[in-house]
Order: structure tokens, then C-alpha cells, then sequence
């Protein structure tokens, strides 16, 4: 099953790779993962996205709360959260398929970031199945570069990712 | 007044008590030897090898329950502690390593001596640092020793660039740590305790099966009281022996791979296995899903990884085995067993299984038995030795036969399997404890692997016996080329080896030969009475094979017998 989970760390040197190296080095599968400062500039924040059974995921949990730098691992699955992606799409651009991109961008509120010639630029936010969707739609009319951030969550209503483990 | 990074480092480790430190110099801690040279408090202990320092410093640890010390330069010095970290990893054993760095500003240029040992050694510590300014090395000397002998204890490495060692700061040692990120469970959960105590009432063949965990908590007392109030039988694994005495009759032997027929009856046919401070390694549950098949499990463990990792779990305790035991000894009182000894049935089928198959081996009257070599030295040393070993048969007799009444008297690298592990250690746990009898039981293969340290029990006149099974052989995966590939021997046979009397001999130390069971008493006591340290070579059957063995992959109750 698809987990999301997310980690605070300690903003320090090297915590990026203690944690990838924990994954590497147990067998366990980083689908995403992104990273960045906190409000609080000596703490990072991680999402992590992950497969595994519920006994894989229950270890990977545990074994991020035993590395000293990690101050918080969240799982949120079967929580009510927000999960967000962008990507950028260069989508090969002719006479015959403009209007088509344009309105493929329009029904899913993506924005036109860049033009030339012969490409449009499309900046999508969303959830998995909505960048996924997008992806498909614009496959056929043919796809020149695709970037993903990975995935990043947070909490439904007044629940917070607190400083405790 | 400031003092600079090397004096900084000498008084911190004042600061944490420190007196012993292990170590080899070079150009990367040249200041921090400089500032060793003269200092009343810190006594350095040069080995020959880094390698030896880190397992020297391991079995300090080990046999005190101090965290050990160990010193090393950058580069090569630093790789190669990577072993004895790895090691000490494992085991959950305390040591703080510190290494030397090439100048910060160096750092990433591959220059001379370099190396990423905080990258390297990331898996196989608990924790590790770099420093990047003077003013941190406090505070992080602090955090590390805090970190190595808390939770589960574990390794810790600090890596000291050259010019952090140079630069000079104002020296605050901090009386506090603070690590909000850091926070182990140390009691138990109240009501997972009563529940563990309800099943245990409840149970009809309970066994106890202790881990390396009861010795790292200091909790031997607690486990005895613990079995004998209750009357329960008890099984050890490797790290837990000495955890609970070796010659009470409740005491069923070793469980795993070599473990004892009783001991692994016991757990396959038990209806519930209360692990303390163990973590089911694959040596010790044997295929996984015929390991205590019938049996509720109750798992005491400070570490919540360990639990339900490889097997479920249905009665976790989170915390400190000897605080929890604790804990749970008070809660027992209000909860009485609804009838006096319920195990007794369950004993006397434990009993039957020891008389069954008890641990042995064909005696000869010429040639040694490396068993019999085992059985004098705990018959000559009372039991009350420390016994540190190599790892492979040697080990594997040794934990057998040697009966190991107390705690910390056991020196084995059980997780890793370091061959050349005893030797250094048996150093550690000497200077520890210098009137002590310190003995490795090592094999031929073995002892080759840090033999260099002969030279380092010469240069502090330790009195470290070794007793080497010496049968031509990497015993161990000789004899699973006899079991399991049709005797292709396949580069097991040492065809050259020194002769081992004359080597001690080279460093100025004594060498005593056994080659009938004759000669066995007569070397042993000999060796004993010896002052400096004596190498026991003993001639032993070639082609021994250490039983009971569960062959890999086989439930523990497929045990190939005598």
C-alpha cells in the first residue's frame, strides 16, 4: 500500500542522507521524497512517499524515529490530509494541437509558463491522480519533458505535525 | 583562558570520567597525542593495529559496562576502525571513536589521508558527528557519550578535522545535554505489564529467552529472580549468556543454530516465549515460521524496531529489561499464580529432553577434543574467567562449554561474527580488570586476524591467555563443506601456518604446545600460573564438528545431533 509519511528532522549537515540511507540500506522504496526548511529554520521537513506492507511500513516508522536527528515521523495514511505535486510539461506544440493543449491546460487550471514555436510550458499543481490525469492526456499529442517535485502533505483542519515523536 | 581543540578533547573525557583510551596516532590527531604524552589521569594504550583499538575498546565496554575509547587518525586510521565499529554496531555496545579529519578547508579535495568516514560509518553507528568548529567539540563529546550508553547503547563516532583540533575556545563542558530529538522509552507500559503478567499466569509451558539486552541493562539479578520465583526454564542466546546462571538447574543452554536439544524443544513446544532483551535473529529462530509456532510472545525490548521485526509479537513491552522486570515484580504481588509451581508437568518434559540429548562429545584418550580443551579451562578458572572468543567452532565450544555463571564475563561478537574480534578484546576487558583471568578462545584461522596485538600485551605486560583450537581448518565453514557440499573443502585448510609457540616466543612471550589429553591439564595450569601472556596451542581432532546444529533454513527442531 501507498504511504505517505512525514518527518521532521534536525536542519543539519547530513540528515538528508542518513535518512535515504536508511531506505537504501533496508531494502525499503522511496517513491518521492522532498525536503525543505520549516518555519523553524533549524528544523527540515520531509514527505516521503513509500510502499510496503503494513508490517514494512511499521518498521520503516520506527526505524526514522531511532535515527537521532529525527524529531517527528508522521504516517498519513488513513488520515485526513492535503497532499500536493507540481510538474512541469513541455508538450511538442503544432497548427493541429494548440488549441487542444490549451484547453486540456484550462480544464485542469494548469498555467501556459512558457511558449516557443514549436512547445508549450504546463505548470500543474495537484494530487497524484490529477497529475497523472494530465500526463495521459497529453501523452498522445507528445510529451518533449516531464518534471516532478514529488509529494509534499499536510494535515486537514487545526491538526499540526507538533515537535514531539 | 581558551584552550585549544586537543585540550579540549584530553578534558572532556576527564569530564566523562574517562581514564583508558585505545588508540593509534597520525598526522591528523598528532596534537592530541602531544597533549596524551604527559597526562596523569588519561592512559593511552597503543595497539598495533585500529582495528584492535576499536574491538580493545568494545571489550573494555563489554566487561565493565564503561563506554569505551578509542583514538585514530584520518584516512586509513579511520577505515580501518570500520570493522570494529560495525561490530560494537551489532552488539549494542558503548564506545565513542574518535577519528581524525583532514583540515576543513581540505575537505572533498581527496587529499592526503582523507576519507568520509561520517559517510562511511553512517550505517554502523548509532550516531556520528562531524565537527566543524571548536566551540561545538563540548557538546558534542557530551551528546555522544550520552548517546552511546542510553537507549540501546550503540557505537558512536566523532570525526575532529585537523584545524578544529588547532583552534583554540573557551572551555565550558555543558552539565546538561539537549536533544529534543532524542528520547528512549525507558519504562515499561503499565498495562502491557499486567497483561505479560496475566499470560504468564495463564501459560502451561512458558520458557524464558533472554538476549544480550539483560546485560546491557545490568538486569542479570532481576532476570534470575524472575525465572526461580517463578520457576520457569530459561533459554540464552549467544549475548545473553552470563545473563542468567550457566549451572542452575533451570537453565536449559543456548537456543539457536547450536543451541542445546533441550533448549530448542523447549521453545518449539512452548505455549509461550517471554524474550527479553533479545531481537530473533535469524541464528536464533531457525526457519521462521516453525519458530514457537504454539506460543503467545511477550517481547521486553528498549528498542521498538526490534519488535515484531522478523516474528508478530502479541505482548510488546517498550522499555529497560531491568526496569520493566522491576516494575513487574512489584505488579505481581497484588497477582498470585492460581496454584503453586503450574509448571512443574512442563519442567519435567525440559528435564526429559536434557537427559535425552545433553551437550557432549566422544571422548578420546589421545588426541584432544576441543570441547574437553573448553571443559578444563572452565573446570581450571572456576567458572569465573572472562572468556572472550574469535568467531566460528571456537565460539561455538565456547559458549557451549564453558559455563558462565555471571554477567559480562562473555566476549563474543555475536551479531557480526568478526573473526579477530578476542583477541583485542580479551586486552580490553584485561586492563579492565588487571588480576582477572582473561582468556580468548580463538581458533588457528582466527587469531591470524589481529595476532599483531601480541605485541601490545607484550609492551603493557597483560597476562591474556589464548587457547587456540588449532586444527588446520576454518573449522566452521569447513564443516559446512562436510555437511552440505560433499567435503570439497574448498580453501578451508590453513596449509601454512606459523608455529604459534615460536611466535609468542618472537615477542618475548610464552608459548606452551598440548598434543595429547595429557598435555591439557599440565598447559592450562601452566599458562595460569604465568605472569605475562601465554599462547596455548592445542592440537586438536582435525575434523571435530560442533553439535547440535539446525542447518540453515531448517526449523529448530531439525537438529543434526552427536
Amino acid at each position: 500500500m501507498r504511504h505517505v509519511i512525514s518527518v521532521l528532522v534536525e536542519n543539519e549537515f547530513g540528515v538528508l542522507s542518513r535518512i535515504s540511507g536508511l531506505f537504501s540500506g533496508r531494502g525499503f522504496n522511496i517513491e518521492s521524497l522532498c525536503v525543505a526548511e520549516t518555519i523553524d529554520p533549524n528544523v527540515s521537513q520531509m514527505t516521503i512517499v513509500t510502499r510496503g506492507s503494513d508490517e514494512i511500513v511499521e518498521q520503516i516508522t520506527k526505524q526514522l524515529r531511532k535515527l537521532v536527528t529525527v524529531i517527528k515521523v508522521t504516517d498519513f495514511t488513513g488520515t485526513d490530509f492535503i497532499n500536493r505535486e507540481m510538474v512541469l510539461i513541455k508538450v511538442k506544440a503544432t497548427e493541429g494541437t494548440r488549441a487542444e493543449i490549451l484547453s486540456i491546460a484550462d480544464i485542469f487550471r494548469a498555467k501556459i509558463v512558457d511558449v516557443s514555436p514549436k512547445t508549450y510550458t504546463v505548470e500543474l499543481t495537484g494530487d497524484e491522480n490529477k497529475i497523472s490525469a494530465i500526463i495521459e492526456l497529453f501523452r498522445p499529442i507528445g510529451i518533449i519533458d516531464l518534471v516532478r517535485t514529488g509529494e509534499i502533505a499536510i494535515a486537514r483542519s487545526d491538526k499540526s505535525v507538533k515537535t514531539r515523536k | 583562558m581558551k584552550l585549544t581543540g586537543a585540550e579540549i578533547f584530553v578534558e572532556s573525557l576527564k569530564k566523562e570520567g574517562v581514564d583508558t583510551v585505545f588508540g593509534f596516532p597520525g598526522g591528523a590527531v598528532i596534537h592530541i597525542y602531544d597533549k596524551l604524552l604527559n597526562d596523569n589521569e588519561i592512559t593511552h594504550y597503543l595497539t598495533r593495529h585500529e582495528q584492535a583499538a576499536v574491538h580493545a575498546a568494545d571489550g573494555y565496554a563489554r566487561s565493565t559496562g564503561k563506554v569505551g575509547v578509542c583514538l585514530v587518525t584520518s584516512g586509513p586510521g579511520a577505515t580501518n576502525t570500520v570493522t570494529g565499529i560495525a561490530t560494537a554496531y551489532m552488539d549494542s555496545i558503548p564506545i565513542v571513536v574518535f577519528t581524525g579529519q583532514v583540515p576543513t578547508a581540505l575537505i572533498g579535495n581527496d587529499a592526503f589521508q582523507e576519507a568520509d568516514i561520517v559517510g562511511i560509518t553512517r550505517p554502523c553507528t548509532k550516531h556520528n558527528y562531524l565537527v566543524k568548529d571548536v566551540k561545538e567539540l563540548p557538546r558534542i563529546i557530551k551528546e555522544a557519550f550520552h548517546l552511546a550508553s542510553t537507549g540501546r547503547p550503540g557505537p558512536i563516532l566523532i570525526d575532529m578535522p585537523k584545524d578544529v583540533i588547532m583552534a583554540a575556545a573557551k572551555f565550558e563542558y555543558p552539565e546538561k545535554y539537549q536533544m529534543r530529538s532524542y528520547n528512549p522509552t525507558m519504562e515499561g507500559h503499565p498495562g502491557q505489564i499486567q497483561k505479560a503478567i496475566k499470560a504468564i499466569h495463564k501459560a502451561k509451558k512458558p520458557v524464558i529467552y533472554a538476549g544480550g539486552g539483560v546485560i546491557l541493562s545490568n538486569a542479570a539479578k532481576e532476570l534470575t529472580k524472575l525465572a526461580k520465583d517463578l520457576n520457569i526454564p530459561v533459554t540464552t542466546t549467544l549475548m545473553g549468556l552470563g545473563g542468567f546462571p550457566g549451572t542452575d538447574p533451570l537453565f536449559m543452554g543456548m537456543l539457536g543454530m547450536h543451541g542445546t536439544y533441550a533448549a530448542n524443544m523447549a521453545v518449539s513446544h512452548s505455549d509461550l516465549l517471554i524474550a527479553i532483551g533479545a531481537r530473533f535473529d535469524d541464528r536464533v529462530t531457525g526457519r521462521i515460521d516453525d519458530f514457537a509456532p504454539d506460543a503467545k510472545m511477550i517481547h521486553i525490548d528498549i528498542d521498538p524496531t526490534s519488535i515484531s521485526k522478523n516474528i508478530p509479537v502479541d505482548i510488546p513491552i517498550v522499555g529497560d529489561v531491568k526496569r520493566v522486570l522491576k516494575k513487574m515484580f512489584k505488579m505481581m504481588k497484588d497477582e498470585k499464580p492460581a496454584k503453586k509451581d503450574p509448571y512443574k508437568a512442563w519442567r519435567k518434559e525440559v528435564e526429559n529432553w536434557e537427559t535425552d540429548h545433553a551437550l557432549g562429545y566422544k571422548h578420546t584418550k589421545v588426541k584432544i577434543k576441543p570441547q574437553y580443551v573448553v571443559e578444563r579451562l572452565c573446570e581450571l578458572t572456576k567458572g569465573d574467567a572472562i572468556i572472550s572468543t574469535e568467531v566460528g567452532q571456537n565460539q561455538m565450544w565456547a559458549a557451549q562449554f564453558y559455563k558462565f555463571n555471571h554477567p559480562r564475563n562473555f566476549l563474543t561478537s555475536g551479531g557480526l561474527g568478526t573473526m579477530g574480534y578476542g583477541f583485542p578484546a580479551a586486552i580490553g576487558a584485561q586492563i579492565a580488570y588487571p588480576k582477572k583471568h582473561v582468556i580468548d578462545i580463538a581458533g588457528d584461522g582466527s587469531i591470524q586476524m589481529n595476532i599483531q596485538e601480541l605485541a601490545t600485551v607484550k609492551q603493557y605486560r597483560l597476562p591474556v591467555k589464548i587457547a587456540i583450537l588449532n586444527n588446520g581448518f576454518l573449522g566452521m565453514v569447513r564443516q559446512w563443506q562436510e555437511l552440505f557440499f560433499d567435503k570439497r573443502y574448498s580453501s578451508t585448510c590453513l596449509e601454512v601456518a606459523p608455529d604459534f609457540v615460536k611466535l609468542a616466543e618472537a615477542y618475548g612471550l610464552v608459548g606452551l604446545r598440548a598434543e595429547t589429553v595429557a598435555d591439557v591439564d599440565p598447559v592450562i595450569k601452566e599458562a595460569l600460573k604465568t605472569k605475562c601472556a601465554v599462547v596455548m596451542d592445542f592440537v586438536v581432532d582435525r575434523e571435530e564438528n560442533i553439535y547440535p546444529m539446525v542447518p540453515s533454513g531448517a526449523s529448530l527442531r531439525e537438529m543434526l545431533l552427536v
